[in-house]
């Protein structure tokens, strides 16, 4: 999902990077928030940190016969909330910009709106549903995580899109052929991610209850700890 | 079944494995989707240059995949200390009340 460096116009770059920039900003206040009030949450914290480190560097094939990456932002979202993710997402975003030339500074905001924002937004948006609908939690992680890592790659390809409408058909057009590229072959890793995201939340449920519980209280809404009692 | 961690890391696996098997995809080059993008942009817009370029780029693949490598494992690193000593914690943890249930 990551658009090259240099790949969007200046003023679609700008313009992204400046839609971003509130996002990290609440991302921030809200990890201070979190390391204030609820201190021995943050080794989980920065265990959900890696787990998006590890998932956005392993490029795995898909069966379009291309390469693509998870990339890790559901099961954060799920926990800490969005906010949390856009910041691990920018520093992920930032250290493969800077050191793996993949991606780039100018296309920094457009990819973090697709991974750290829409992603993570997403995945928390299906997770409020399905638990609403009363869906069992394991279901419910699979639905948030799968879907959270879709609407990245779809954001993505929308992106690319705008910038570069089809000459014939304009950006309707054009979004077919990135869609093509992206939500395609992302389809069969998004189910990889989602899987990842339940086996995780599994051991969570047996490993980590108390700290589920904590997170809870400081958002104040039931979450993941409400289904403990099941695991 | 979503419960079984062990079917559902297996699930996993055998969706990754799919593509070297699939008699559609076996033979893809299984480039990166970012590269990909990068030749419909240049097809859809011929005259289109990047008006920046990555101002480091790792010097070779091999260097690549030693970042990248690396990524993995700093992340996997720090999840495995996670893990361990929330296991850690959680058996101490059982052991203790089995041991006030003994006593009393």
């Amino acid at each position: 999902m990551h658009i090259m460096e240099g790949f969007l116009p200046p003023l679609h770059a700008a313009v992204w990077s400046a839609a971003a920039l509130p996002f990290v900003i609440a991302g921030v206040r809200k990890a201070g928030r979190i390391l204030r009030e609820k201190p021995e949450t943050r080794l989980l914290l920065g265990a959900c940190g890696a787990f998006a480190f590890v998932l956005s560097a392993l490029k795995l094939p898909s069966v379009t016969g291309s390469c693509s990456h998870p990339t890790g932002t559901g099961l954060g979202a799920v926990l800490f909330g969005p906010p949390i993710m856009t910041l691990i997402a920018a520093i992920v975003l930032l250290f493969q910009a800077l050191l793996l030339a993949h991606g780039g500074l100018t296309t920094l905001g457009a990819n973090l709106f697709a991974m750290g924002i829409i992603g993570p937004w997403v995945a928390w948006a299906a997770y409020r549903a399905g638990k609403a609908a009363g869906l069992s939690l394991p279901t419910t992680l699979f639905i948030s995580a799968t879907l959270g890592n879709l609407a990245t790659y779809v954001t993505t390809a929308l992106q690319l899109a705008i910038a570069f409408p089809d000459p014939v058909s304009g950006v309707t057009g054009s979004a077919g052929k990135f869609l093509a590229v992206f939500a395609v072959t992302q389809i069969p890793l998004a189910i990889v991610e989602g899987l990842l995201t339940v086996a995780v939340g599994n051991w969570l449920l047996r490993n980590s209850a108390d700290e589920l519980r904590q997170l809870a209280n400081l958002r104040g809404h039931a979450g993941l700890e409400n289904s403990c009692h099941v695991a | 079944m979503l419960r079984n961690n062990r079917f559902v890391l297996t699930l996993a696996l055998l969706i990754v494995l799919l593509p070297f098997v699939l008699p559609g995809s076996k033979n893809g080059s299984f480039t990166g989707a970012d590269d990909q993008a990068g030749k419909i942009v240049a097809r859809l817009q011929p005259g289109y240059h990047p008006w920046v370029t990555a101002f480091w780029t790792p010097p070779s693949n091999e260097i690549a995949s030693l970042l990248f490598a690396l990524q993995a494992a700093l992340g996997s690193g720090l999840i495995g200390y996670y893990a361990g000593l929330r296991r850690g914690r959680r058996q101490a943890k059982e052991s203790q009340t089995n041991q006030d249930h003994a006593r009393s």
